[in-house]
C-alpha cells in the first residue's frame, strides 16, 4: 500500500498493513421538510491500528454524525448519501442490517455521550453489561457472568461483583461511564469510537476515565476515534486530529503540531479562544469604543487582551461589597413518612468581594458553589451566618428591601436555553426588570433596551426575536442584557458559560470583561472550569463538599497553589498546560 | 494520493475557498422573526386537516346562529299526517313520527347542542385554569386541598352525576346543562394545568424572573399560565365535542333538555320508536352529531400537534 506520503514518520505503523479505518469522501444528509439538510460533506480520514484520533469541532460542525455513520446508527432521517467507509478493507457503508450488527459492539466499540441516559434504569448493571457480551458472543452462559466481572474489574470498577445487582440510580456519573466504557471494550473492539465521553464528567473523574482509556487501550492496541469539543483534551489524548467546521475538514494531521501552529483560519481562532491554563487573565482595554468592533467581531481572546492582571485592589475601597461570614445552608430531604435527612450544601464559607473585581467560585458538582450563589441572590434562606450587601444584612430581607437590593444584584444562569421565557420576545424580555421596578415611561423603556441591546453586541431588530431563533450565545447574551437593565452593581453568573461553544465562549467572556471596565461592575464566576477561571477572576475561592478550602488571588491559586485538592484540579485539567499556538 | 488529501498522517489544510469562516455566532437576519404561536399557526395552516375541520366548525356554529338561513321549514309545525314519510319536496330529509320535518330540526336543534358544548367547555377551561394554576404555583396546603377536591369530583363518572344533578333540577335549558357537566369535568383539565404549571414553575425563567424583582403573582400571570395553556387548549377543544355527545345522550335519556327544547339529543331520543320502521330518522341527527364532535377532535389533534414541541419534533 502506499497511501502513506510519509510513513517513515510513524513507526509504530508496520508497512505493510492498511489503515484500519479509512473514510474517503463521505457524505451525510438529513431528510427534513424542505429537502435533503447535508450534515457531513466530503469528509476523509484515515485511523491506523493502535493510533488515536480525535474530531473536534463546535456544536453542529458534523462530528457526532460522522462517527455515528461508520457504524450506521445515524439519528432519525440521516443518510450516507455518497463516499465509503472502509473498515478493514471492508465498505461498512454497503453491509446489510444485519452484518453491520455483526461489527458492531464486536469489532467497532462505541462509548455513548451521556452516561446518565443510556443505561437502562430498570435493569440491574449486572445484566446491562453480560447482555451486551452475549450478544456479541463473546462468552455465554457461567462464562458470561464471570467475564461481565472482569469487563468491569477493567473498566476501574475494583468491587464490581458486589456490584453486579446494583442499578444505574446508586451509580455516581463516572461509575456509569465506566460501565459504558466497560461494555464498549467488552468484546475486545478494533477500533473505540468514544463521543464526548468524559463531558458529563468533573474534571478529576475525567482525567481518571481518560487514564484508565488510554491504558486498556494501548494494553490491547486498540485504535479509539474521540469526539469532542474539547481542544485541551485532543492536545493531551491524541495524536491525530481532524477539525471538523460546517460539515467538513478543515485541517487535519498529528495533533500537537495542528494545535502549535493552526494553519487554517478557523483552527487559528478556535486555538486563540480555547482557555488554558497558560493563558492570562483577559484585560480589557480603557478606550473600549476604538476597539469593541474588533473584539466582539471575533470568538477569540484577542492576545493584546491577554496581559497580566494589574492588582486593582488600590483603586476599589477597603471595604467589602459582598461579605459573607460563616454561611451554612441545610437542606432537609424527606425520606417518606416523617423521617428527614439533613444535608449540609454549604459549610461554614467566609469570604469577601471587592468592588470592581471578579471573583470566581470554583468546584465540583455537589461542592455547593450554585447554593451559595443562590444564597447571595436571595433565592433561598441561609440556615445560618450572615451575608451582608454594601454594609448591610440581606438575609431575610422582604418587601421594598428586598425589591431594593434586587436592583443591585442581578444573575445570570447557565441554561441560555432554560433561562429566557419561550413566549416573550426579546425587547419585552429585557424591559423586564424596567416594568418590574416600575422605571421609566414605556418610551425610555424601549430606549434602554436598545442602548442595552447595543452593549452586547446584538442589532436592534433582535428585539422582535424569539429565543428559539437565536443561538446559545446570543441568548445568554440577551440574558446579560436583562441583568444589565437595572444598572447593578453586581452579576451573579452560575455557569454563565460553560454551555457555550469554545468560540462563543471566548466572545461571551470577552464582552464580560468590556462591561465590568465600562459600567465598574462586580462579577461573582461560578463556574467548574478552571481555565475559564483564570481567564476572568481576580480571586478565587474553591469549594468541595461545601466548604471553602482555598481562597486566594487567581495569580496564587494557579501559580502556587497549597492545597492538594486545588493541585488535583489544576493537574486533572486535560492539556491544561499546553502552550497553543496563537 | 494527492498530496493535499486529508489521509490523517499528515498535516492537512482545507482550501481557504472551499470553507469560508463565517463571522461567530451572528444573528441570521434573513428570517422573519416569529413567535410560538406563530410558529404553531404556521405548522397547522399546511395540514389539510386543519382547513377542513375549521370549514365545519364554521359551517355549525353559523347554523347555531342562523338556523333559518338554512330552512324555510319551520321545526314545530308538524303534521301527523306526513307520519315517519320518506323525502318529498322541500322535506329533503323525510318525516319524524310526529310528522315533523327531518331537516329543520336538525338544523333548529344545532343551537342547544352547540349553545351546551362552547358553554360547557369555556366554564370547565376557566374554572379548571384558575384552579390548576393556582395549586400548581402555591403549592403546599393548597394544592393538597384543591387536588383532593378535584379526585372527589373526578371519581365521579360525568354522565352519573349529571343525571343525578339533573333530575332535582326544576329548569333543563342549555345552560343548566353546561353549569352541570362543567361542576363534574373541570378537574380533567385543573390537573393538566396543574402539571403544566408545575413544570414551568420550576423552570430557569421563573428563577430568573424572580431574581429580577417581579412578584410572584405577576409571574405567575406573565410567565407561567401562558407557558402552561397549549395542553389545555388542546384538551378544551376535544372535550369540547364530548360535552356534546354528554349533553345528547342526557336528553336521549329523557331527563337532557326539556322535550320542548329542540336538540339532536332529544330527536334521537324520540327516534327510537320509529327505528324499525324509519331508521333514517334516528341516522340523520345522529351524523349530525358525528360531524360535529369528529370536527372538533381532528382540530384538537391538529392544535396539538402544533402546539407539542415533543410531537413537532417526531415528525
Amino acid at each position: 500500500m502506499t497511501q502513506l506520503a510519509n510513513e517513515d514518520l510513524y513507526q509504530t505503523v508496520p508497512e505493510s498493513t492498511r489503515p484500519l479505518l479509512e473514510i474517503r469522501d463521505l457524505e451525510v444528509g438529513f431528510q427534513t421538510q424542505h429537502g435533503l439538510v447535508p450534515a457531513v460533506r466530503g469528509v476523509s480520514l484515515t485511523l491506523h491500528e493502535g493510533q488515536t484520533l480525535a474530531i473536534v469541532g463546535e456544536s453542529g460542525s458534523g462530528k457526532t454524525t460522522t462517527a455515528q455513520a461508520i457504524i450506521n446508527l445515524l439519528a432519525g432521517t440521516g443518510k450516507v448519501t455518497a463516499g465509503e467507509i472502509l473498515f478493514e478493507g471492508r465498505d461498512l457503508t454497503k453491509l446489510s442490517a444485519k452484518e453491520i450488527q455483526d461489527v458492531r459492539g464486536r469489532l467497532i466499540g462505541y462509548v455513548p455521550q451521556d452516561p446518565m441516559s443510556n443505561l437502562n434504569p430498570v435493569w440491574n448493571i449486572g445484566y446491562q453489561v453480560e447482555e451486551a457480551i452475549k450478544a456479541n458472543n463473546v462468552a455465554q452462559g457461567k462464562e458470561a457472568r464471570k467475564r461481565t466481572i472482569e469487563v468491569l474489574q477493567e473498566a476501574g470498577l475494583s468491587d464490581a461483583a458486589d456490584r453486579l445487582k446494583q442499578y444505574p440510580h446508586q451509580f455516581s456519573g463516572g461509575m456509569r461511564q465506566r460501565v459504558l466504557i466497560g461494555i464498549g471494550l467488552s468484546a475486545r473492539p478494533k477500533l473505540l469510537i468514544a463521543d464526548e465521553p468524559t463531558s458529563a464528567l468533573d474534571v478529576t473523574v475525567q482525567r481518571q476515565i481518560l487514564d484508565h482509556l488510554a491504558t486498556l487501550t494501548r494494553d490491547y492496541g486498540t485504535s479509539v476515534l474521540f469526539i469532542t469539543h474539547d481542544l485541551g483534551l485532543a492536545a493531551e489524548r491524541a495524536e491525530q486530529l481532524v477539525v471538523m467546521y460546517k460539515g467538513k475538514i478543515v485541517e487535519s494531521g498529528p495533533s500537537k503540531e495542528i494545535l502549535a501552529n493552526p494553519q487554517h483560519p478557523y483552527t487559528q481562532r478556535l486555538v486563540a479562544a480555547a482557555p488554558s491554563l497558560a493563558s492570562r487573565r483577559i484585560q480589557a482595554k480603557k478606550n473600549p469604543q476604538a476597539d469593541a468592533e474588533k473584539i466582539y467581531s471575533e470568538g477569540s481572546l484577542d492576545t493584546g487582551l491577554i496581559a497580566r492582571a494589574s492588582r486593582r485592589e488600590s483603586a476599589a475601597p477597603d471595604r467589602d461589597l459582598i461579605s459573607v461570614q460563616g454561611v451554612t445552608k441545610v437542606y432537609r430531604i424527606r425520606k417518606g413518612g416523617f423521617r428527614s435527612d439533613e444535608l449540609l450544601a454549604v459549610n461554614d464559607v467566609s469570604f469577601g468581594v471587592k468592588k470592581g473585581t471578579t471573583t470566581a467560585i470554583v468546584g465540583e458538582s455537589g461542592s455547593g458553589k450554585s447554593t451559595v450563589a443562590k444564597l447571595i441572590l436571595q433565592l433561598e434562606g441561609i440556615t445560618s451566618g450572615k451575608i451582608e450587601f454594601d454594609g448591610q444584612d440581606v438575609a431575610g430581607l422582604k418587601g421594598a428591601e428586598l425589591l431594593k437590593f434586587r436592583r443591585r444584584v442581578q444573575p445570570v444562569f447557565q441554561d441560555p436555553y432554560g433561562s429566557l421565557d419561550p413566549q416573550y420576545n426579546v425587547g419585552n424580555t429585557i424591559a423586564e426588570p424596567l416594568l418590574a421596578h416600575k422605571v421609566g415611561t414605556a418610551k425610555e423603556r424601549q430606549a434602554r433596551v436598545l442602548e442595552l441591546l447595543d452593549q452586547v453586541s446584538l442589532p436592534s431588530a433582535t428585539r422582535f426575536r424569539y429565543p428559539s431563533e437565536l443561538s446559545g450565545g446570543q441568548r445568554q447574551r440577551i440574558a446579560v442584557a436583562r441583568a444589565l437593565a437595572l444598572k447593578p452593581d453586581v452579576l451573579v453568573l452560575d455557569e454563565a458559560v460553560s454551555a457555550l461553544d469554545v468560540l462563543v465562549q471566548g466572545q461571551i467572556l470577552n464582552l464580560l470583561t468590556e462591561l465590568q471596565a465600562e459600567l465598574d461592575l462586580t462579577y461573582l464566576f461560578i463556574t467548574h472550569d478552571l481555565a475559564v477561571v483564570r481567564l476572568v477572576a481576580d480571586n478565587v475561592c474553591v469549594m468541595k463538599k461545601g466548604q471553602i478550602v482555598e481562597a486566594a488571588t487567581t495569580d496564587e491559586v494557579f501559580d502556587n497553589p497549597r492545597e492538594l485538592y486545588t493541585q488535583e484540579l489544576l493537574s486533572a485539567i486535560p492539556g491544561g498546560n499546553f502552550e497553543f499556538g496563537r | 494520493m494527492p498530496s493535499n488529501s486529508p489521509i490523517g498522517q499528515t498535516h492537512y489544510v482545507a482550501a481557504l475557498e472551499d470553507t469560508p469562516v463565517a463571522a461567530v455566532d451572528r444573528l441570521d437576519e434573513s428570517q422573519k422573526a416569529r413567535s410560538t404561536w406563530a410558529d404553531a399557526w404556521d405548522s397547522m395552516r399546511r395540514r389539510p386537516a386543519f382547513w377542513i375541520s375549521s370549514a365545519l366548525i364554521l359551517l355549525i356554529v353559523v347554523v347555531a346562529l342562523f338556523p333559518s338561513l338554512f330552512t324555510q321549514v319551520a321545526p314545530d309545525t308538524c303534521d301527523l299526517g306526513n307520519s315517519n314519510d320518506g323525502p318529498a319536496a322541500g322535506h329533503p330529509l323525510g318525516f319524524t313520527r310526529q310528522g315533523c320535518d327531518v331537516y329543520s330540526r336538525i338544523v333548529f336543534g344545532t343551537q342547544a347542542s352547540v349553545t351546551v358544548g362552547l358553554l360547557a367547555t369555556m366554564l370547565v377551561t376557566l374554572f379548571g385554569v384558575i384552579i390548576g394554576a393556582l395549586a400548581g404555583f402555591y403549592g403546599g396546603w393548597i394544592d393538597a386541598f384543591v387536588s383532593r377536591i378535584g379526585d372527589i369530583f373526578f371519581a365521579v363518572p360525568t354522565v352519573l352525576g349529571a343525571i343525578v344533578l339533573m333530575s332535582v333540577l326544576p329548569a333543563r335549558t342549555p345552560v343548566t346543562i353546561a353549569v352541570v357537566l362543567s361542576i363534574f369535568a373541570w378537574p380533567q383539565i385543573a390537573r393538566i394545568m396543574r402539571g403544566a404549571v408545575l413544570s414551568a414553575r420550576n423552570s430557569d425563567y421563573v428563577t430568573a424572573s424572580i431574581a429580577l424583582g417581579v412578584s410572584n403573582f405577576k409571574i405567575l400571570l406573565r410567565h407561567v399560565i401562558p407557558n402552561s395553556l397549549a395542553p389545555v387548549i388542546v384538551i378544551a377543544t376535544v372535550s369540547l365535542g364530548t360535552f356534546i355527545v354528554a349533553e345528547a345522550t342526557l336528553s336521549f335519556l329523557g331527563i337532557g333538555l326539556g322535550s320542548d327544547v329542540m336538540s339532536w339529543g332529544n330527536d334521537i331520543g324520540q327516534a327510537q320508536t320509529s327505528i324499525r320502521t324509519n331508521p333514517q330518522v334516528l341516522l340523520y341527527p345522529a351524523a349530525a352529531l358525528s360531524v360535529t364532535v369528529l370536527s372538533f377532535l381532528m382540530l384538537g389533534d391538529v392544535l396539538r400537534d402544533a402546539l407539542d414541541p415533543a410531537a413537532r419534533a417526531r415528525r
